[in-house]
């Protein structure tokens, strides 16, 4: 998967566990949490729904490498390199 | 009265969703037009069964992220808390949340999300990481209530009441006693149930040989008729506010009706087997604490399940009551099956609208009366008009022995 595919993925995550918020033009460097009503157990969906759709596990101390898109991108790039979106 | 001394309680607002209709005009016309609200819907495991699912608007008063992470009773509790809200005229910028109350009455909860859950592990292999993080948040037992609090602002205390089908009362009881207490100045108080989306509930009550099958739907509830052969499970709601008389009355609130009387109490007896002497005793304090003679009440609301146990102890248990002259009788489960943790709230509410229009909505699907059932004054269809209806006694029983009935009457401007 190309970074383009990640951050896709990753909007799509959020925008389900958002559904009232518009994600279709999110800051990618602004923390998700200072741009969306994103709390606590939001992210762990977003981190549940990783687990379920791609079988990644991101352990509690990477939790920092998802505050935003293109840090959770960067992060993810080489967990997602063989997978498909 | 429940005592001179104390303070009167009332009923100044009523928000509800029922198989047949979503507020108190839609439901009462449906039981004055013996409108049912049972079909089929299709289960996991168990298959097609018989039903009662409410149709209200999930989106009045919750967004989709809030319906995502809240569970369905959690949004038959918050639809009917704004419905008795907004019914009640109170100015709720100008209530003082910390002395409100939310107390609801429930059967269980927490099957359908456990059920759902299971399920959704089963596609992981039962790898318990993939267990949902909201699973605990929805499944404490004050959930529903809790959600209404954080939608509601309300922070005064919150909490359910686990009653089994006695419930519904149990809930009003406790707002009423809150108040008596001086604890809170406005009580949401009622019962919900998301019950209908458990398959549980419906194969342990198949189990039990206590879940109702027939040809047509609309005819499988039918308390007190001789081809009865169970319950229908229903999912509904219905919250009260609750208020002191004196406080009611300052803001000119509109009443409804006045709570008089309330007793609970347990068999001691059996985990399902209902016991008439108990009921009997139940009733009987209500009307002590109501402070009148058994000839006052003009109306029975009867807990009537359609199981041939449940219906021929309760007539016995009236009967023993009320021994110079029965009241009116009438059911509601009949139209909306068995709400469960709702059923109390419900069914009293579905009465209330006769003390303005003196009819008494019929019982519904009783084509022959079973003979043990029969009551001289037993209402089948149509709707009786009478003279005047003062006061109505709802009874609610439940598993593992609890019995609850309250009474309310007829509010009079000047008394």
């Amino acid at each position: 998967m190309v970074k383009k595919e990640i951050e896709e993925l990753l909007i799509e995550i959020i925008q389900d566990i958002l559904p009232d918020e518009d994600c279709s033009n999110l800051d990618l460097n602004l923390r998700l949490r200072e741009q969306l009503g994103l709390d606590s157990m939001d992210f762990l969906d977003i981190v549940m729904e990783l687990r379920k759709k791609y079988g990644i596990e991101v352990p509690e101390t990477d939790y920092p490498h998802l505050a935003t898109i293109n840090s959770s991108v960067d992060y993810l790039a080489p967990l997602l390199k063989n997978k498909t979106k | 009265m429940i005592s001179e001394k104390k303070p009167r309680i009332v009923i100044t607002g009523i928000g509800l969703t029922a198989p047949v209709g979503n507020n108190l005009t839609e439901y009462r016309q449906a039981l004055l037009s013996e409108k049912s609200g049972i079909s089929n819907i299709e289960h996991r495991y168990v298959g097609s069964v018989h039903a009662g699912i409410c149709n209200f608007d999930t989106f009045k008063y919750q967004n989709r992220k809030e319906l995502r992470s809240g569970t369905r009773a959690g949004s038959i509790s918050i639809y009917c808390a704004n419905e008795a809200l907004i019914d009640s005229a109170l100015v709720w910028d100008r209530t003082d949340k910390s002395k409100c109350g939310i107390f609801l009455g429930i059967t269980e909860h927490g099957n359908v999300e456990t059920e759902n859950e299971i399920l959704n592990l089963q596609q992981f292999n039962g790898e318990t990481r993939f267990w949902n993080h909201y699973h605990n948040p929805r499944t404490v037992a004050n959930s529903p209530a809790g959600e209404t609090s954080i939608k509601l602002g309300i922070t005064g205390p919150h909490y359910t009441i686990g009653a089994a089908c006695a419930a519904g009362n149990s809930g009003i009881i406790q707002g009423v006693q809150q108040l008596l207490l001086h604890e809170v100045d406005v009580a949401f108080a009622g019962g919900i149930s998301e019950c209908a989306s458990s398959f549980g509930i419906f194969a342990s009550f198949k189990s039990q040989n206590a879940l109702a099958c027939h040809s047509d739907p609309t005819k499988a509830s039918r308390p007190f008729d001789i081809n009865r052969n169970g319950i229908v499970v229903s999912e509904g709601g219905c919250v009260y506010i609750l208020e002191r008389l004196e406080d009611a009355k300052k803001r000119d609130a509109k009443i409804y009706a006045e709570i008089i009387g309330y007793s609970l109490n347990s068999d001691a007896y059996s985990f399902v087997l209902p016991f008439p002497e108990r009921q009997k005793e139940c009733m009987q304090l209500a009307i002590k604490k109501a402070g009148i003679h058994p000839n006052e009440v003009d109306l029975i609301s009867t807990h009537a399940t359609g199981t041939k146990f449940g219906d021929i102890n309760e007539i016995e248990a009236i009967k023993n009551v009320f021994t110079d002259s029965c009241p009116f009788v009438n059911n509601t489960k009949g139209f909306i099956g068995h709400t469960m943790g709702a059923a109390g709230a419900l069914e009293l509410a579905g009465n209330i609208p006769s003390f303005a229009d003196n009819m008494i909505h019929p019982c519904m699907n009783i084509d022959n009366i079973d003979p043990k059932c029969r009551l001289d004054n037993l209402v089948i269809p149509p709707p009786y008009k009478t003279e005047n209806i003062n006061i109505i006694m709802n009874n609610s029983f439940g598993m593992l022995g609890i019995n609850s009935a309250v009474i309310i009457k007829r509010y009079i401007c000047n008394n």
